[in-house]
């Protein structure tokens, strides 16, 4: 994996610490291209995967990216499915199997009479495959080397005890895209364990790393003592804790944990991804 | 260990599902819905025990505790089964369609001395604590007006009402839905008005419910309060709360992630000074074990849990303080069918 990748609240109206800022965004990248503008900032820069949540709008930018090889030769998408408020929301509007029709791929469901679709839902294993198919489908051509797990739906299963869920979602990504596995988590500890009790060894990982200890649930010595141990290949996101630690302060820290793979950050311009990005490179050697 | 059976196994149940799930002193033992195929999904994968009727489930399960995370219509029916059982009792908000029947639930909790709670999660958040700690210590003076608002995308176009939260009957509209949470913040802060002096119920897409709610407050010392709920309000990626406080010495203006204070020239109050003051919500929350869709959610069913062990019926959100905020919501409704 590499060091530094490029992540996506800030283009969908995602801001943990403040809702104003978050609208200010949502005006600001209103538009694919004005995204654009920005990931081209970010691989002009050397910072080559974007780490994308499954919204609508990603497939246009995997639209572009594939109809521009010779711009992107090296530009990799890690996407994290699903897009959980939008099958959140449906479920509340209209339940369930409703939901579940309407996001089924290429209208696999749309024929389906309701007591079929219900047989499906019965089968995990199998409508986990069709749901991330119907969402990798905006991912057809491009580079997917790792697909992730969102946080939500992770620690749901964690939280349930589904956790064969998370081998057989790694096989389907495997077999079916050629991609490794990765889950988000707020809860890495517990996690991993499960991961590893299910075969999953040294798992792609990617959660809340931050010096204040902001969502890291099992606390921060926890967390440091399964990165030294190297027990997963882990990505830190939320490493300014939503703009609560300055810049410098926290990527000095972040770096300095033994273990670390990655650091995934969000910019909205040109001078902040600099900045971020000499900061990384200047506290964490290669 | 606290044994504890869920009825109903839909988003808020699941949802308390995974967290009671992770809770390392519970262990979830039953489950109950009616439509078999959410419930046989569950046994079929984490073996646990199904049912279609939940007073087999209290009858058999040997249970301490029931979540009961129904739609609103059904709560009475199954609190007070499992109150009467002996059990401690956790609720979906808001507590009963029928102020009459949350205050007998309420009595009814007090008197068999169980643990006896009710789903406002708001309460749990810091920046709502903060705010209503600084209005009670007298930061901002005496408040004179409040707003409470809520925006959010639940019914965004005509043809949604596939669920019960779409049927009146059921318990279902903006009023009980986004409305009772923002009802239930302003009572937590400042306490209960003595009236509501207006409200309209507004439909948008819903044939059956209102999608938006307005609605004024008065309250015993004459302050004033403003109530504006939509959940068909697409801007809104999901649900938005806030809660705005003017005092006679400042102003507080409280969202889920912010608590931003305004103190006057000559005002001050502890740490906070003349001027705006922000306080963000990763140093107001406290960090909890288990950690699924914001810690307020798994913070409300440690504080339950907490009260089971302790056998206490006082506590936070309970079924009397969630009686306080049906019969406002009950107000509004009564104001709102006047003026349609």
């Amino acid at each position: 994996m590499d060091r530094i990748l490029f992540g996506d609240n800030q283009f969908f109206g995602v801001n943990h610490m403040s809702e104003e800022k978050a609208r200010a965004q949502a005006m600001q990248f209103k538009d694919t291209a004005s995204i654009m503008r920005v990931l081209d900032i970010a691989y002009e820069n050397g910072i080559r995967v974007f780490m994308c949540t499954t919204y609508d709008r990603v497939g246009e930018i995997a639209d572009i990216v594939r109809a521009n090889p010779g711009r992107y030769p090296d530009f990799q998408f890690y996407p994290c499915m699903p897009y959980a408020h939008k099958y959140a929301n449906s479920v509340g509007e209209v339940g369930i199997i409703e939901t579940i029709r309407r996001f089924a791929p290429g209208g696999l469901m749309e024929t389906m009479i309701k007591g079929a679709v219900s047989a499906v839902t019965q089968d995990i294993y199998k409508l986990m495959e069709i749901l991330v198919d119907s969402e990798m489908k905006r991912f057809a051509d491009v580079k997917t080397p790792v697909v992730f797990v969102q946080n939500v739906v992770t620690d749901l299963l964690l939280g349930l005890g589904l956790d064969d869920v998370f081998p057989a979602f790694a096989h389907h990504i495997q077999r079916k895209y050629g991609s490794e596995a990765g889950f988000i988590t707020m809860n890495l500890p517990r996690l991993v364990d499960v991961l590893e009790s299910k075969g999953l060894r040294n798992p792609i990982v990617c959660a809340n790393i931050n010096k204040i200890g902001f969502r890291m649930s099992g606390g921060v010595d926890a967390y440091r003592e399964l990165l030294r141990a190297r027990r997963c290949r882990a990505i830190a996101m939320s490493v300014f804790a939503s703009g609560a630690i300055p810049p410098k302060e926290a990527i000095e820290w972040v770096c300095g944990l033994a273990g670390l793979d990655s650091i995934v950050f969000g910019a909205s311009s040109a001078a902040n991804i600099r900045q971020t990005k000499a900061l990384i490179e200047q506290a964490w050697p290669t | 260990m606290t044994r504890v059976g869920l009825i109903g196994a839909g988003k808020m149940g699941i949802s308390h599902y995974a967290i009671l799930g992770a809770h390392p002193r519970v262990k979830v033992v039953a489950v109950c819905d009616s439509m078999s195929y959410v419930t046989s999904a569950l046994r079929k994968h984490t073996g646990i025990e199904t049912f279609k009727d939940f007073r087999k489930m209290i009858e058999t399960a040997e249970l301490d505790a029931v979540f009961v995370a129904t739609p609103t219509a059904s709560h009475f029916e199954a609190a007070s089964h499992a109150l009467e059982r002996g059990l401690h009792v956790f609720v979906e908000k808001p507590l009963c369609l029928d102020p009459a029947q949350s205050a007998r639930l309420a009595e009814l909790a007090r008197q068999k001395g169980k643990a006896n709670q009710v789903g406002y999660h708001n309460r749990f958040i810091g920046t709502f604590q903060e705010t209503r700690r600084l209005v009670r210590g007298g930061a901002i003076g005496d408040v004179y007006h409040l707003s409470g608002s809520a925006f959010g995308q639940v019914v965004i176009r005509p043809k949604s009402g596939m669920t019960w939260r779409t049927s009146k009957s059921e318990g279902g509209g903006c009023l009980h839905d986004y409305a009772s949470h923002v009802v239930d913040l302003m009572n937590f802060v400042v306490g209960v008005p003595r009236d509501v002096v207006a409200a309209q119920l507004r439909r948008i897409y819903s044939k059956d419910v209102e999608d938006a709610v307005y609605a004024t407050f008065r309250y015993a010392d004459g302050a004033s309060g403003h109530l504006e709920t939509n959940w068909s309000d697409a801007s809104h990626r999901k649900m938005s709360t806030t809660i705005v406080l003017h005092g006679t010495r400042g102003k507080i203006v409280t969202d889920r992630q912010e608590c931003r204070v305004f103190l006057r020239e000559g005002t001050e109050f502890e740490s906070y000074r003349p001027g705006w003051t922000v306080r963000y919500i990763t140093d107001l929350q406290a960090p909890v074990a288990f950690y699924l869709r914001g810690e307020e959610y798994s913070a409300q069913i440690d504080a339950f849990i907490d009260a089971v062990e302790h056998g206490t019926a006082e506590h936070e959100n309970s079924f009397a303080s969630a009686s306080e905020t049906d019969w406002i919501i009950d107000l509004i409704q009564k104001a709102g069918q006047e003026r349609s």
